[in-house]
């Protein structure tokens, strides 16, 4: 005869770098469902929008996130150059699809060296931990900073990057793509690494897609989806396909993150080749007014920054809906029916970031 | 750089069952539920994207105290968007799928967004500094 129990998951647990509650309601070995508690790491950064001036939020947005800190930074930017129809210099618009690619880049490799460990893959976990030291150090010449780059601003960048620096770094990237092909190959093609994920967590692309999940883990169950296709920064003058895969499982996710690197390798190659000259910032006057979601392709998936503003200098609401926080519900049905043993991959698969769903 | 058009379409509380379940028969994912407290009133919108990528917005406006109906009996994955409403703003969402009662943002100010219920006027003849 089965017996039922609630095994609590988190919130801490080696494989969560972030807080997050599971009750895991189990049958035997089986989960029969799970169950999430967040608010650990709440820290209302939405209402602070109330008291700082909208010109210097930019510098809290950065903040909500130490991975995916640029693109939350560009991501207000555009909501709030939305409300006021501004026209930002082209050559900015090319320098923050680079720092975007660098920045999926350096989030990818984090994420592929925790699954690789959250497998036992000490080897692989250095690996690429190893090889996105390469991106941060192309961060910290570019920005000064290897994470939280506070290089947007409202109407353009705080700091340009010489066209020869940028072939600089297009050309560094060409010995860096050949360790990651040499490291890529592990992940796709090492017999163990399969074996362990291949099978576990999977999401139909009917079930990913009813269940609004975003980024790599809706396009590991077959559909196309990237926000940078609908055009923002300089997406639309450069040419690339979403990567899909279609088993949905955690072997997925990992193989779409994978070949998302040689993607943002080539997108910072062309935007090398085809950045504009001229100014990289506008100048800014007066206060917004009315309101504009923006959405960005996070390395986790799809940002939406809502911005609301009544013509003076704090605005009104700002809300931001992380794609952590829209890949629960698709979490929790990949959990159905899992080992135990299998929950931790399963949710590290989603590439979580509590620090961002909760604000 | 291209700009997403902001289509926001205002609708009544009446109607936003079948509003959400015409979304669900079209095939439309549900992207976001996002709450804002504007002139003493909650403006909630319902963020939905299309198989082309296009992004279109629903919106109610309701008063404090005032209930709606949950949307995750068509949308499953909603009720981590109205629990969190209802955590934040203290909004009342009727008949969430998985309703956690005001625990699933455990934050140490209750409804830290909600709209603030203005200040009772004393009545007359306890005006301060007449005991």
């Amino acid at each position: 005869m089965s017996r039922r129990i609630v095994i609590p998951f988190g919130p801490q647990h080696p494989v969560l770098p972030e807080p997050i509650h599971l009750d895991l309601v189990m049958e035997d070995e089986r989960v029969l469902e799970a169950l999430p508690s967040i608010g650990y790491v709440h820290r209302g950064l939405e209402k602070l929008v109330e008291k700082r001036d909208y010109r210097d939020f930019v510098f809290i947005a950065e903040r909500i996130c130490g991975i995916c800190s640029f693109i939350h930074g560009m991501t207000y930017c555009h909501a709030v150059e939305g409300i006021m129809d501004l026209d930002v210099p082209p050559r900015a618009l090319y320098l923050r699809t680079v720092w975007s690619e660098l920045s999926r880049m350096h989030s990818h490799l984090l994420w592929l060296g925790l699954m690789a460990d959250s497998m036992g893959f000490e080897s692989l976990f250095m690996q690429a931990w190893r090889l996105r030291e390469h991106v941060l150090d192309d961060m910290e010449a570019t920005t000064g900073n290897r994470v939280i780059q506070g290089s947007c601003k409202i109407g353009g960048v705080r700091q340009d990057i010489s066209n020869q620096k940028l072939r600089e770094i297009a050309n560094g990237l060409d010995q860096l793509e050949l360790d990651l092909r040499e490291m890529v190959n592990v992940f796709i093609n090492d017999e163990t690494v399969k074996h362990r994920l291949s099978g576990v967590g999977t999401l139909s692309s009917k079930q990913a897609w009813d269940l609004g999940a975003a980024g790599p883990v809706l396009r590991a169950s077959g559909i196309a989806n990237d926000i940078r296709q609908t055009g923002y920064a300089a997406y639309d003058e450069l040419d690339f396909k979403p990567v899909v895969e279609t088993s949905g499982d955690c072997y997925a996710r990992t193989v779409v993150r994978a070949k998302e690197l040689f993607t943002s390798i080539d997108l910072i190659r062309q935007a090398a080749d085809k950045i504009p000259d001229g100014a990289i910032d506008m100048k800014v006057t007066g206060n917004p007014k009315g309101e504009f979601f923006a959405r960005s392709e996070q390395p986790r998936g799809e940002v939406v920054h809502y911005v609301k503003a009544n013509g003076t200098k704090n605005l009104v609401r700002f809300r931001v809906r992380t794609p952590t926080f829209a890949n629960i519900p698709p979490l929790l049905e990949a959990m159905k029916g899992l080992e135990l043993a299998d929950v931790p991959v399963v949710v590290l698969s989603i590439d979580p970031c509590i620090g961002c769903a909760e604000r | 750089m291209k700009r997403e058009a902001q289509v926001i379409e205002p609708i009544q509380v009446s109607d936003l069952l079948v509003r959400m379940s015409e979304r669900k028969e079209v095939g439309d994912r549900m992207v976001a539920i996002s709450c804002a407290a504007v002139g003493g009133e909650y403006e909630i919108t319902y963020s939905f994207e299309d198989a082309d990528h296009r992004f279109v917005h629903y919106r109610i406006t309701v008063p404090p105290g005032a209930s709606i109906p949950s949307v995750s009996p068509v949308y499953w994955g909603a009720f981590v968007f109205e629990n969190e409403i209802h955590d934040l703003y203290g909004i009342d969402v009727k008949g969430i799928n998985v309703d956690y009662n005001g625990h699933f943002f455990v934050t140490k100010v209750p409804r830290p967004y909600a709209i603030s219920p203005p200040p009772e006027t004393p009545p007359a003849g306890k005006q301060g500094g007449e005991d």
